[in-house]
């Protein structure tokens, strides 16, 4: 371990103070789905992922990240300045004009470690398949990973990338689902049942592992857990149980957090409860 | 200049949620589908009163458009729901087989179109989608200029057979149409009769032509003002009798220069009637985060930008 759990916590609490702020400061974005995710992106930033701080495109012999759901850009925002790509006084324009923080993640600002542009859902699976089959016919032994939201998986282009990997044994792929049960009009039993997710990705060829995503303990160890599936011939499905709106306590559980910018005294209540442990930006 | 004034702002895409729920009432074949985004559609009061004859999809667009099409077969007249970007470029091979090519009556109706969707960034702010839409043989193209027109037009569309597409936008703009106005697909509305320039808008452009008006009425530069709210099929009559007139065009559009409102125009007069043309457009860029405001001004939306257009169409006249 690179860090203690305690310390990993600290970092996920400032990380929480940064997305609400930020949504706050734009009055736009999305808080619920980035609090859910911010322990899945401190594990995956500050313990698992094998990334070089000078950032380049092609990342060759390092691990790669793509956000699929772009939506919860303030949580990658937050992790990746905290991390060292960039300095956090510039999480302060996010969404703001001439910013290279954007709404969703592009690289037409050339923002460092964003490798491709998201935010219409459903396409981020197909690329980071693209991107391991690019590392193996490289003889790059590293890993792919990914995030997807649970919602977002009802786009078919999906179950089109699912069918792919297992059959071309992408087996470097480690794809995460924020299994929230939440999305824009309600839960998404309500909205398209996935069912059984889990049957329907073994179904399809992948190596299923299920990981609780709002426990720092362990989500890092499921991520470590999911490196060492790696090379097996299947691709990895992470299936991370999450509370859209995570340690903030008034957005938990509901989808009316999906993409509502908290007000002033909301703001207060939510800093309120999340510890500053490393300066806020 | 004819004076406009209004009393409210209100957004297009509210417009469009009144009209479907009249048109539901009006007619019972017509249903509604929605790709997880109800409130943002405003589909409420439909829904409301109509809950048998939604459809909820998910976040599917494709799925969405192939159901469409297919409830058509039978009867019914379906009315399609999500952001512009994801009702044309994300759905196209479905929307130009399924729907264009078995010629299909279904209405496309699409929000958020343009920059003034504001924060979310590029990756939903569509300007190319009345270009893809337009392309598309048998497809009429709407973009309403504010709340009225955009609920007399949804309206409209379900009476009329055939593909649509029905462009409106999230921001809350002036609303200075007449409530009780019939909209007729493909007809060009005369917002100021004038004798130097015809400025040529659609959409929240529309407005902007307006305060572009009053301000060259100012300088001495008489506009005439034609509202195109149907980009296809074109109102060719109205057009050319105005410019006949004129002898110059300015056309307005939050869009694509490559693909709009102003390439329809441009063809239309180079085989007719050829005669010096500015455009008031984006030019061949993406958008980005801001609010809407900010962006209309930074990719040379305003106001401002027509009028500088006019002067320099008027000049090129001249010469
Ligand atoms: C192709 C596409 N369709 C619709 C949308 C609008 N949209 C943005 S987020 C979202 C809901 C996503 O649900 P989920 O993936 O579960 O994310 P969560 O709400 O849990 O953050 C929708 C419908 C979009 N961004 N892209
Ligand atoms: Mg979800």
């Amino acid at each position: 371990m690179k860090h203690t759990i305690k310390e990993l916590e600290d970092i996920a609490s400032q990380i929480r103070r940064d997305i609400v702020r930020m949504v706050h400061g734009c009055q736009s974005g999305h808080p619920g789905g980035s609090l859910g995710c911010t322990d899945f992106f401190t594990a995956l930033y500050f313990e698992v992922l094998n990334y070089k701080k000078d950032f380049s495109m092609d990342g060759i012999g390092e691990d790669l990240f793509f956000l699929s759901n772009g939506h919860i850009s303030p949580v990658w925002y937050s992790t990746l300045a905290h991390a060292g790509f960039f300095d956090k006084s510039e999480l302060a324009t996010f969404r703001k004009l001439d910013s290279r923080l954007q709404g969703h993640p592009t690289t037409h600002e050339h923002l460092p470690g964003v490798r491709v542009a998201s935010g219409s859902l459903g396409q981020g699976m197909s690329v980071a398949i693209g991107a391991a089959l690019t590392k193996r016919l490289n003889g790059d032994n590293s890993y792919v990973f990914s995030l997807h939201g649970d919602g977002e998986l009802q786009e078919g282009q999906n179950w089109e990338a699912a069918m792919f990997a297992p059959f071309h044994k992408v087996d470097h792929l480690i794809c995460t689902v924020d299994y929230n049960g939440q999305q824009i009009d309600g839960p998404t039993d309500k909205v398209l049942s996935l069912d059984s997710l889990q049957a329907k990705f073994e179904a399809f060829g992948w190596h299923v592992i299920n990981t609780d995503g709002n426990d720092m303990a362990a989500i890092v160890e499921g991520l470590h857990y999911a490196k060492t599936l790696a090379g097996k011939g299947k691709p990895i499905l992470n299936l991370m149980s999450t509370q859209m709106g995570a340690g903030v306590d008034y957005m938990m559980g509901s989808h009316k957090w999906h993409g509502t910018a908290p007000n002033d005294e909301q703001l207060a209540t939510a800093l309120a409860q999340l510890p500053e442990t490393l300066g806020d930006y | 200049m004819k004076k406009y004034t209004y009393t409210e702002k209100k957004d297009t895409r509210s417009g469009f949620g009144a009209g479907l729920h009249e048109a539901g009432k009006k007619n019972e074949n017509v249903v509604a589908l929605c790709a997880d985004l109800v409130g943002s559609l405003k589909m409420d009061a439909f829904i409301k009163d109509f809950p048998e004859r939604f459809t909820q999809v998910g976040i599917a667009e494709a799925n969405m458009i192939g159901i469409a099409a297919g409830m058509t077969i039978g009867g019914k007249i379906p009315f399609t729901g999500t952001f512009a970007n994801f009702s044309t470029g994300r759905v196209y091979d479905q929307i130009r087989q399924s729907v264009a090519y078995s010629n299909k009556n279904v209405k496309i109706c699409a929000s958020h179109a343009g920059l003034t969707l504001g924060e979310d960034g590029a990756t939903h702010q569509i300007l190319e989608d009345i270009g893809l839409m337009k392309m598309l043989p048998g497809m009429v193209v709407i973009n309403p200029c504010d709340y009225n027109q955009t609920k007399a037009a949804t309206i409209a569309i379900a009476e009329y057979e055939g593909p649509v597409y029905l462009r409106f936008g999230r921001p809350v703009i002036p609303v200075f149409t007449d409530p009780d106005q019939k909209f007729e697909i493909g007809k060009a509305w005369m917002v100021n009769e004038g004798t130097d320039v015809t400025i040529i808008a659609t959409g929240h452009m529309v407005w902007k032509a307006i305060e572009a008006g009053e301000k060259l009425a100012e300088l001495g530069i008489d506009a005439e003002i034609i509202n195109i709210h149907t980009i296809k099929p074109l109102d060719d009559e109205a057009i050319l009798k105005s410019v006949k007139k004129t002898g110059c065009v300015v056309t307005c559009e939050e869009h694509n220069k490559f693909g709009g409102l102003g390439e329809s125009v441009a063809r239309l007069l180079t085989t007719e009637l050829p005669t010096p043309q500015e455009f008031v457009a984006t030019n061949d860029t993406f958008g980005e985060s801001g609010t809407p405001d900010q962006l209309m001004s930074k990719y040379g939306l305003d106001a401002v930008n027509i009028v500088e257009a006019v002067q320099k169409v008027i000049g090129r006249k001249k010469a």
